[in-house]
């Protein structure tokens, strides 16, 4: 028999027992459905987080932070004291990988003598106490401390910038309609208000221009301000605060020539990193959050694979059971010259096919649904996060999950498939 | 002379060990030549089946020797004995085992499909070996959906479908009534006149016996005269 014989009998052996069949194929159909999902769910995930990466994330800036040592064992004692180390206001930052350590205005002058440093400024928090316009009453503010290291992903208007040093600020769209504005266009040029106390608590107010309204990303919610706004807040907060009070910041943005390349970017983090300080790009910052969702999606695909390996055994059965059924007809065949590895190769093909028939419906109904879903999800809960679709469908991982199926479905036929091939044609053949 | 179809020396087979060993054949030797009719004649458990199964290669011996048209059985490859069955040999056999779920056609080809000829040639054999059986018009029905007669000339019209040299029959009247198993004896025995095909039927019926050319008879694995066994079967 050649091989689009065995191909075409195999087939039509899948089909004769249709109740075994079908249940078998549902048992893949749920692996396979499972694994589709879930891969769609990490592809569609970290697309998004490529996107605004590559979008909004600004390419020419490093994150700078000292580097501290190692942190003292748990039996090692106190450090000894060393007055030339700051001490900054406020707490560290938040992310994961930040170091704790305090850089000096005599540290953001090394970083900015550092070949290919353009321009250094201390990242410094401002806490507003609430923004107005048009005297239609105070609202809290927040604001977005990754203005430096990203681009807003703008919905009307244009990004910050710091011509002629007037003061900007970016809203989010969330901010429009509480604020008094009918939309994100009417928004743009207008003034608003933004109050802010000093150290003694005496409440003073700056003006600033609206330059554009912002979706909602992953990157920072709240306002975002230019560098001339910022720094008048700053010097406002401070205002009235003794001498020597804060002395430090825990961040510093870096700005470099945007036409680096990828090595040159690796050079000035090792010379910076020589220097003692710690810098990181937003792709660096956004890869730890990028391994922790690889670990989750890991996770979710195990459970896919789980009940994978639980349609192989339903397959092994089924099989099983065919050959059992099938012994007299196995043995006939034996009898009439049919040698054994084509057997061997009938019962192969007829398992690769229940396996490719039950993926091809799995994926094809993960499609359908996770489409649904997806849309759906995409105009309630997730409406905010603008550009997320949740489950995203790539044909290179639906091809690869067929492939498996149709793998495993392989070797789940290697025991029944054997016994098949190894069955003695007289024995088949004896009376009853 | 030409050389015999079969050539069997000292044939000897059992089954088992020890005291569970159980001799199916003792030393049986036989020839059979081209365009014969042999019948091989015994009770059940007398090793009448065991040497059907090493003529027709699905076993091979312990002891003695097998020549296949004048070719050494032990020394052939499986590949060479899987080709012998398939083109040259046909299997008609009491129990019919025929596919249950497939068609009469899809039955009647599994020859020529292990044998690889395509869907055409497949169906173009198949149906000229089922008219030759006058059955035809049963081509598309399922096997199961047939009368034991039917049935039978479907299972002869398989052994008939890659053109053999040698028919080898299992008791193949063993499960017809008088009228039909006759009908089933005159197809075969028009097949070994007109076509020139040996016929090796395994059978205790001594009427079926009694049409072969030759008549062998087996006896708790021996060979034994014609006369003892049947006067062996008429007194039992």
């Amino acid at each position: 028999m050649n091989l689009t014989g065995i191909f075409r009998t195999a087939v039509g052996n899948t089909f004769r027992s249709k109740l075994r069949t079908t249940l078998t194929v549902t048992a893949i159909f749920i692996g396979a459905f499972t694994l589709t999902l879930t891969s769609a769910l990490g592809t569609g995930v970290a697309t998004y987080l490529d996107v605004q990466i590559a979008g909004f994330g600004a390419k020419d800036v490093l994150a700078v932070t000292k580097t501290t040592g190692p942190e003292p064992g748990l039996g090692d004692g106190p450090a000894p004291y060393d007055p030339a180390v700051a001490t900054a206001a406020g707490s560290p930052g938040a992310e994961p990988g930040a170091s704790a350590g305090v850089l000096t205005d005599k540290d953001l002058e090394s970083i900015a003598g550092t070949t290919g440093v353009l321009e250094v400024n201390a990242v410094v928090t401002v806490m507003p106490r609430y923004i107005e316009h048009d005297r239609n009453g105070k609202f809290q503010l927040v604001v977005n401390e990754a203005t430096a290291l990203t681009k807003a992903d703008l919905a009307a208007g244009q990004q910050l910038s710091e011509d002629g040093n007037e003061n900007r600020t970016l809203l989010p769209s969330s901010y429009l309609e509480t604020l008094g504005f009918d939309d994100a266009q009417s928004a743009i040029g207008e003034k608003v208000t933004i109050g802010i106390s000093d150290y003694t608590g005496a409440m003073h107010e700056v003006e600033a221009t609206v330059t554009g309204v912002q979706n909602l990303t992953l990157l920072g919610v709240g306002a975002r301000m230019n560098q001339s706004l910022t720094e008048e807040l700053y010097a406002l907060q401070t205002l009235g605060e003794p001498a020597g009070a804060a002395t430090g910041y825990f961040t510093a943005s870096a700005h470099f020539d945007p036409g680096a390349g990828s090595e040159q970017v690796e050079t000035l983090k090792a010379d910076l990193a020589d220097q003692g300080y710690t810098a990181r790009t937003l792709a660096d910052q956004i890869g730890i959050f990028q391994t922790i969702l690889t670990g989750i999606i890991g996770v979710l695909n195990a459970f896919g694979v789980i009940a994978l390996l639980a349609a192989g055994i339903g397959i092994i059965n089924t099989l099983l059971m065919s050959v059992q059924e099938r012994t007299r007809e196995i043995g006939l065949m034996k009898a009439m010259g049919m040698g054994k590895g084509r057997i061997y190769a009938l019962f192969s093909f007829e398992a690769i096919f229940i396996g490719l028939l039950g993926s091809l419906i799995g994926a094809a109904a993960a499609i359908t649904t996770g489409t649904i879903i997806s849309n759906v999800l995409a105009d309630t809960i997730l409406a905010d996060l603008q550009g997320l679709r949740i489950l995203q469908f790539a044909p290179v991982p639906v091809g690869a999950i067929i492939l498996l199926v149709m793998l495993i479905s392989f070797l789940a036929a290697t025991l029944p498939a054997r016994r098949a091939s190894r069955q003695n044609p007289i024995d088949a053949l004896r009376y009853e | 002379m030409n050389t015999p179809v079969f050539a069997a020396r000292n044939l000897r087979k059992s089954y088992g060990r020890g005291t569970a060993r159980f001799d199916a054949l003792d030393g049986v030797s036989l020839e059979v030549r081209a365009g014969e009719s042999i019948a091989i004649v015994g009770k059940s458990g007398s090793g009448k089946s065991t040497l059907m199964h090493l003529l027709a290669l699905l076993d091979s011996p312990d002891e003695g020797s097998l020549q296949v048209h004048g070719m050494d059985a032990s020394q052939l490859s499986t590949k060479q004995v899987n080709l012998l069955r398939n083109q040259d040999f046909g299997f008609v056999f009491q129990q019919f085992f025929l596919i249950p779920n497939a068609s009469v056609l899809e039955n009647v080809i599994l020859p020529l499909k292990i044998a690889g000829l395509g869907a055409g040639e497949c169906k173009r054999r198949g149906m000229a070996a089922l008219e030759q059986l006058e059955i035809a018009e049963k081509a598309k029905s399922k096997a199961t959906n047939l009368s034991g007669g039917q049935k039978q000339r479907v299972v002869i019209a398989r052994a008939l479908v890659n053109n053999p040299k040698v028919i080898f029959a299992d008791e193949p009247t063993g499960n017809l009534d008088t009228v039909t198993g006759e009908r089933v004896e005159d197809i075969l025995f028009s097949l070994n006149k007109d076509h020139g095909i040996t016929l090796v039927i395994v059978t205790h019926d001594p009427d079926l016996a009694a049409r072969c050319d030759r008549r062998i008879f087996i006896r708790d694995g021996r060979q034994v005269e014609s006369l003892a066994l049947e006067t062996a079967g008429a007194s039992a």
